[in-house]
C-alpha cells in the first residue's frame, strides 16, 4: 500500500470519529504547548540574565582581598587587609591588559537629605567607575581625579537614591549626610535597573574612595578593587598579570597561597546561565510529563479503535493484507494524531507564550530548538504510544479478527 | 473430471487444487476437536463446487484452510502447485490477494467507504498504480452490474447490491479461485438468485466457484456437491442438472420490495 493511500486512509479513519480524535490530539496538543510555552519562558530568563550580566560589563575583574589567617583559623574572604591604594596604583600602572580600574571602599547608613532620610550602601570609587560599569551620569557629572586626590566630600546618587530623597527638587548642588558627614551631590546616576541577583542596582551613593575611607567606614585598606581588561580576550592575561603583580609586591613565597582572590564575571555569567539552564530543564520536564500523558492517551484510543475494527482487520486480512500492511496503516493512524496535535500545539504554545510574555512583561524565546524538539518529541510518542496498539493489530488472527462481533 | 481418485501431489494433472489427507484439531481447553478427520480432495480449474453439510461438519473449518485463513494440523494442501501448508503468514496473505477471492455471508464491506474504493482495496495490497487500479475496479464492478452505483456507500446499498460489491472485490485481482461462504445467507429468496446468477456467469465465463452452503436450493446451481459431515467427505458427486438462475428468476413472481430494490 503506497504511504499517500495510507495517509489518506489514516486521515479518513480519524475523520469518522471526530470528536475522539479531537480529543485524543488535545493531550498533544496541550503537552507539546506546554513544553513550547516552557521552553520559551526558560529561554526567555537565560537570555535577560545573559544580557543584564553583559551589561554588568564581562570584561570586569574584581581582586578582594584574602581571608586573613590567625594560625590555622581562617577568617571570610576580604577580612584581611592586604589590599592597598598603591596595590591599586600598581596594577593600573604595571599591567598592559589592564585598561582601567577603580578602587572600591564600602560604607552604608542612614542618608539624610533636608527632612528625607534613607538608607543605603555608599560605595568608594575610582574615577573610571562609570566607564568599568558601563554607567552614565543622568545630568550633573561625575567627580574627578582632582576630587579622588584631595578626598573632597562629594558624591553621586543612584535613581532610586535621588528619587527618594529629593522626590520635588534636582539634588544636584544639594547637601547630604551620611553619617552625619556632609556631602555635596555632583550628579545623577542613568537608571540601571535590577542586576541578575534582583537587587537594585540604582540604590547606591557613589563617592570618592579615598572620602569613604578616611571620612566614612575609617579603614586603611581597600575592600577591592574593579578592574577591567582592555578586552574580553584579555581577561585572562590581565588576571594572569595582576596575580603576579600582587604576589611580588605582597612578598608571597612561590608555593604559597595568595593572600587576595581575583574573581571574574564570567564565572558568574556561567553559573549564573547554568542556573537558568536548569530551570528551563525543570519546566520543560514539568511540561514533558503532559505529553507523556498525551501519548498515554493516544495509546489509549488506538486500542479501543483496534479492538472496534477487528472486523475491518479481518477483512483487510482475507483480501491479501499483511501483517505489516495493518501495522502501517494503524502506526500511521497514531503518528497523523500526534504529528497534528504537536503542529497546532507549536502554535498554540507560540501564541501563548507571546501573550505570556506581554501580559507578564517576561521575556519569552522561542528557538528553532524547541520547536524541532517538540515536532520530534510528537513524532516519538506517535511511534512508541502507537507501536504496542498497531502490533495488537497486526499479530490479530484472520479468521478471529473476521469472526469479531 | 475425476474426483476422490488416489490423488497424490506428484499427480497434480492440471489440477487447481489439491488436497490429501487434511486434518485440522482445534483446542479449546483441555477438550481437543477435531474439525476435519482426514479430507481428499481436488478441484479442477472451471468448476463450480458447492461444500454442503450441517453447521459443526468441519465444512467451515475446510473453507477457512481452502482461503488460507487458517493452517491444517496435518496433510497437504496445494494451491496451483504451491504447497500453502509450509507459507509463512506474509506469503499466505500473498496468496489470499493474488489467487482467492472472499464473498462472505455478511458482505464485510468496509463501511463508510464507497463502493469503488472497496473494490480498490485488494489492489493496494498488491502494489497496483493508481490508475490500474481505479480501472481495474470499475471494470469488476461494471461485470456485477452495479457500474452506476460506484460512489454508493454501504449503507446506501441493499443487501444484494452490496453481496455484488463484495463480489466485484473477490473479482478485482483475478483470482483462480472465489471462495464463497453462504453468500446468500442474509438474503431473501430472489436476490438470492441473482447473486447466484452472477457467480453462474463468472463460472460460465471460466471462474473456478468454491460455494459453502447448507441451504439445497443454492447448491442446486452448482456443477459438483460436497458433502461434510463428522469432519470428512461423505459424499461428493457431479450435480447432472444444475439449475440456471436466469431462467429461475423469470419463473419467481415479482415482489414490491424487489421492484424498490431494482428502482
Amino acid at each position: 500500500m503506497k504511504t499517500l493511500n495510507i495517509l489518506l486512509s489514516a486521515f479518513r479513519a480519524l475523520q469518522r470519529n471526530k470528536m475522539r480524535s479531537f480529543l485524543t490530539m488535545l493531550g498533544i496538543i496541550i503537552g507539546v504547548a506546554a513544553v513550547i510555552a516552557m521552553l520559551a519562558i526558560g529561554q526567555g530568563a537565560e537570555y535577560s540574565v545573559k544580557e543584564q550580566i553583559a551589561a554588568l560589563g564581562t570584561n570586569v575583574l574584581m581582586v578582594f582581598p584574602g581571608a586573613q589567617q590567625q594560625g590555622n583559623v581562617r577568617i571570610a574572604a576580604g577580612s584581611a587587609v592586604t589590599l592597598t591604594d598603591d596595590d591599586a596604583q600598581a596594577i593600573s600602572r604595571e599591567c598592559p591588559a589592564v585598561q582601567y580600574i577603580s578602587p572600591g571602599a564600602f560604607s552604608g547608613g542612614q542618608v539624610i537629605a533636608g527632612n528625607l532620610n534613607w538608607a543605603t550602601s555608599v560605595q568608594g570609587v575610582g574615577a573610571d567607575y562609570l566607564e568599568i560599569r558601563q554607567w552614565s551620569i543622568e545630568y550633573g557629572e561625575f567627580f574627578t581625579d582632582q576630587d579622588i586626590k584631595g578626598a573632597t566630600k562629594v558624591c553621586v546618587l543612584g535613581k532610586t537614591v535621588a528619587d527618594n530623597l529629593f522626590p520635588e527638587s534636582s539634588p544636584v548642588d544639594q547637601t547630604i549626610r551620611i553619617r552625619n558627614v556632609p556631602f555635596k551631590v555632583v550628579g545623577v546616576l542613568t537608571k540601571k535597573g535590577q542586576n541578575a541577583m534582583g537587587q537594585d542596582q540604582d540604590d547606591v551613593i557613589l563617592a570618592p574612595y579615598t572620602t569613604v575611607l578616611r571620612r566614612l567606614s575609617h579603614w586603611q585598606n581597600l575592600r577591592y578593587i574593579l578592574v577591567s581588561a582592555t578586552s574580553l580576550n584579555s581577561i585572562g592575561a590581565a588576571q594572569q598579570q595582576i596575580s603576579e603583580l600582587l604576589r611580588m609586591r605582597h612578598k608571597i613565597a612561590p608555593y604559597d597561597a595568595d593572600d587576595f582572590t581575583i574573581r571574574n564575571q564570567t564565572d558568574l555569567a556561567t553559573t549564573a546561565t547554568a542556573t537558568t539552564q536548569i530551570l528551563t530543564i525543570l519546566l520543560a520536564s514539568i511540561a514533558s510529563v503532559s505529553l507523556l500523558v498525551g501519548g498515554i492517551g493516544i495509546m489509549n484510543i488506538m486500542l479501543v479503535s483496534v479492538t472496534e475494527r477487528t472486523r475491518e482487520i479481518g477483512i483487510r486480512m482475507s483480501i491479501g493484507a499483511r501483517g505489516r500492511d495493518i501495522l502501517t496503516q494503524f502506526l500511521i493512524e497514531a503518528l497523523v494524531l500526534s504529528l497534528v496535535g504537536g503542529i497546532v500545539g507549536i502554535i498554540l504554545g507560540t501564541v501563548g507564550s507571546s501573550v505570556i510574555s506581554s501580559i507578564a512583561k517576561w521575556p519569552t524565546i522561542i528557538t528553532a530548538f524547541s520547536i524541532i524538539l517538540s515536532f520530534g518529541f510528537s513524532i516519538a510518542i506517535g511511534i512508541f504510544f502507537g507501536f504496542y496498539p498497531a502490533r495488537k493489530a497486526a499479530l490479530l488472527n484472520p479468521i478471529d479478527a473476521l469472526r469479531y462481533e | 473430471m475425476i474426483h476422490e481418485q488416489a490423488a497424490s501431489p506428484a499427480n497434480p494433472d492440471g489440477a487447481l487444487i489439491q488436497i490429501d489427507h487434511l486434518i485440522k484439531v482445534y483446542q479449546l481447553g483441555e477438550i481437543e476437536v477435531h474439525a476435519l478427520r482426514g479430507v481428499s480432495v481436488q478441484v479442477t480449474k472451471g468448476e463450480f463446487v458447492a461444500i454442503m453439510g450441517a453447521s459443526g461438519s468441519g465444512k467451515s473449518t475446510f473453507m477457512n484452510i481452502l482461503g488460507c485463513l487458517d493452517k491444517p494440523t496435518k496433510g497437504t494442501y496445494i494451491l496451483e502447485g504451491i504447497d500453502v501448508g509450509k507459507l509463512s503468514r506474509d506469503e499466505l496473505a500473498a496468496i489470499r490477494n493474488k489467487k482467492i477471492g472472499f464473498v462472505f455471508q455478511g458482505f464485510n464491506l468496509l463501511s463508510r467507504t464507497s463502493a469503488l474504493e472497496n473494490v480498490e482495496l485488494p489492489l493496494f495490497y498488491s502494489s497496483t498504480s493508481n490508475k490500474v487500479r481505479k480501472a481495474r475496479a470499475i471494470e469488476a464492478i461494471d461485470r456485477v452490474g452495479l457500474g452506476d452505483r460506484i460512489h454508493h456507500y454501504p449503507n446506501q446499498l441493499s443487501g444484494g447490491q452490496q453481496q455484488r460489491v463484495a463480489i466485484a472485490r473477490a473479482l478485482v485481482n483475478d483470482p483462480s479461485i472465489i471462495l464463497a461462504d453462504e453468500p446468500t445467507g442474509n438474503l431473501d429468496s430472489r436476490t438470492s438468485v441473482e447473486v447466484m446468477g452472477v457467480f453462474q456467469e463468472l463460472n460460465n465465463n471460466g471462474i473456478t466457484v468454491i460455494l459453502v452452503t447448507h441451504e439445497p436450493d443454492i447448491a442446486s446451481f452448482a456443477k459438483r456437491h460436497v458433502v461434510f459431515r463428522d469432519g470428512k467427505i461423505r459424499a461428493d458427486k457431479i450435480n447432472p442438472s444444475p439449475r440456471v438462475a436466469s431462467e429461475v428468476i423469470k419463473a419467481m413472481p415479482v415482489i414490491e420490495e424487489e421492484e424498490e430494490e431494482a428502482a
